[in-house]
């Protein structure tokens, strides 16, 4: 149990820490976010896609992390 | 003359502070949401017949999402979002659960799930909290959920971290094939007095995500959910066959903790084209892992219109106590011949159309936009299926 819980610290954090280096990144005034105000840059699921969401939580083992369902209903049938 | 003066001084400006905090406190519909999707899969592997034997399940779902905005005196955005879920859907697998009853635990079975979310929104601390609570029900399963979240943006809103935690506390009623009932346990159906087991499910998850402006084209979000359940993990209909041809219902340990890391990465290239790419790493100590990419490209094909031509791809490994139809030993401590949760690929591909003409789609003002979508599903253990979804927007 130990040494999975290590295998997963470690993968979140080889994952998480590039990510915090981010912080150099160029300063993006708000007159000049016209592209990335777009619908289609937000950064999540579209709505249309929420029952297809729901069928990969039923349909497939991996879930989460999507902008989808966590839990709540048993997808048994 | 110069009390008179003073006193409709005061009154105006009472009238206009009164203006002001009824302008302020005004609740306003900001939007309407209305999805309605069909579904349909077939294949040959139903976990409920061992995994052998029909998937055919086909399932009509609507939803109405209602976003209601309101600023208080600290002018504050509040935003009340209630949303209700209904799917119909019939399953050829479910069906056989219990030939003999026709009134069997879900031949075909309607599943409601509304939720209600409130976030407050502060300008000045650049913070959003909120809350929401959602309920699940279908004939043999009930679900209540609680979610909190917090968001906090930097200065230049280009960087965001948010953070949230929540817990459903499940409970399924125990419906068992009919061969493998105990004496005097009931079948579940309408009508059956005899009794039948209660068994909870709980889930918990938090979430981290944090999301960067990289620059005027460019935007990334990072997410890490670790999720955690605990009760009855298997479903207590799924029949299990064993080498030596004897039969049982699947077992699986009671608890399970899953931890999914997404990235997604969207970037406009040029002034009509947006490539919206997701990556997810996902592992549980079940022993399974899985690697799933996304990728879509919407086209701005006018002003007011776009097509979103995607693919999305999945691969996972088995979990350890996955195996196929006749293959475990019944010395095996946890066994299922669920596919679900089996190795394999599996491939969706389609597209959506989206219209939203400035005067609202067919002249009608409060409809903003429109959107068709379809896919086409396919995995390598040969089930297969089709998902059309329409999505209107009020506003």
């Amino acid at each position: 149990m130990k040494k999975r819980i290590r295998t997963l610290s470690v993968t979140a954090l080889s994952i998480t820490l590039p990510i915090l280096g981010l912080s150099a990144c160029v300063s993006v005034k708000e007159y000049q976010k016209s592209r990335i105000n777009d619908a289609d840059m937000e950064l999540s699921a579209r709505k249309s896609e929420k029952f297809e969401q729901n069928f990969y939580l039923y349909r497939e083992g991996a879930a989460g992390a999507n902008g989808g369902k966590s839990g709540g209903g048993c997808g048994c049938n | 003359m110069s009390v008179g003066l003073l006193l409709s001084l005061w009154r105006a400006g009472y009238a206009q502070q009164e203006k002001t905090s009824y302008e302020t406190r005004k609740l306003k519909v900001k939007e309407v949401n209305l999805v309605s999707s069909y579904y349909q899969q077939d294949g040959n592997k139903s976990a409920v017949t061992g995994g052998i034997g029909t998937e055919k399940l086909s399932d009509y779902a609507q939803s109405i999402d209602l976003v209601l905005k309101a600023t208080d005196q600290r002018h504050r955005q509040h935003t009340l979002a209630f949303d209700l879920n209904i799917d119909h859907y019939t399953s050829a697998s479910s069906d056989r659960i219990d030939p003999l009853t026709v009134s069997s635990a879900s031949r075909s079975d309607t599943h409601i799930y509304p939720s209600i979310t409130w976030n407050i929104h502060d300008d000045v601390t650049r913070t959003t909290r909120g809350i929401s609570f959602s309920y699940s029900t279908e004939y043999d399963y009930k679900s209540y959920g609680v979610n909190l979240n917090f968001v906090k943006a930097s200065a230049g809103n280009n960087r965001e971290i948010s953070l949230k935690a929540g817990a459903f506390f499940d409970t399924w009623s125990v419906i068992l094939p009919p061969e493998l009932r105990p004496e005097g346990y009931g079948s579940g159906a309408e009508g059956d007095r005899d009794p039948i087991a209660y068994k909870p499910r709980n889930s918990y998850s938090a979430g981290l995500s944090l999301s960067q402006v990289i620059n005027k084209r460019l935007q990334v979000l990072l997410t890490v959910e670790p999720a955690f359940q605990q009760g009855l993990l298997s479903t207590p209909f799924h029949r299990m066959y064993f080498k030596d041809g004897s039969e049982t219902v699947e077992r699986l340990p009671g608890s399970r903790l899953k931890l999914p890391i997404g990235f997604r990465l969207h970037y406009f290239l040029g002034d009509h084209v947006v490539l919206r790419t997701f990556y997810r790493y996902y592992i549980d100590d079940w022993g399974m892992q899985a690697h799933t990419i996304n990728v879509e490209t919407p086209v701005k094909l006018s002003s007011f219109a776009s097509i979103s031509p995607f693919y999305r791809y999945s691969h996972q490994t088995a979990v350890r106590y996955f195996a196929a139809y006749g293959q475990h030993a019944p010395t095996d401590r946890y066994y299922t011949s669920d596919y679900d949760i089996s190795g394999f690929n599996s491939q969706f591909v389609g597209a959506g159309l989206r219209l939203a003409p400035p005067g609202g789609v067919l002249g009608v003002g409060h409809w903003q936009s429109a959107e068709l979508r379809y896919g086409h599903y396919v995995r390598t253990t040969g089930m297969v299926a089709n998902s059309l979804t329409l999505l209107v927007k009020l506003k």
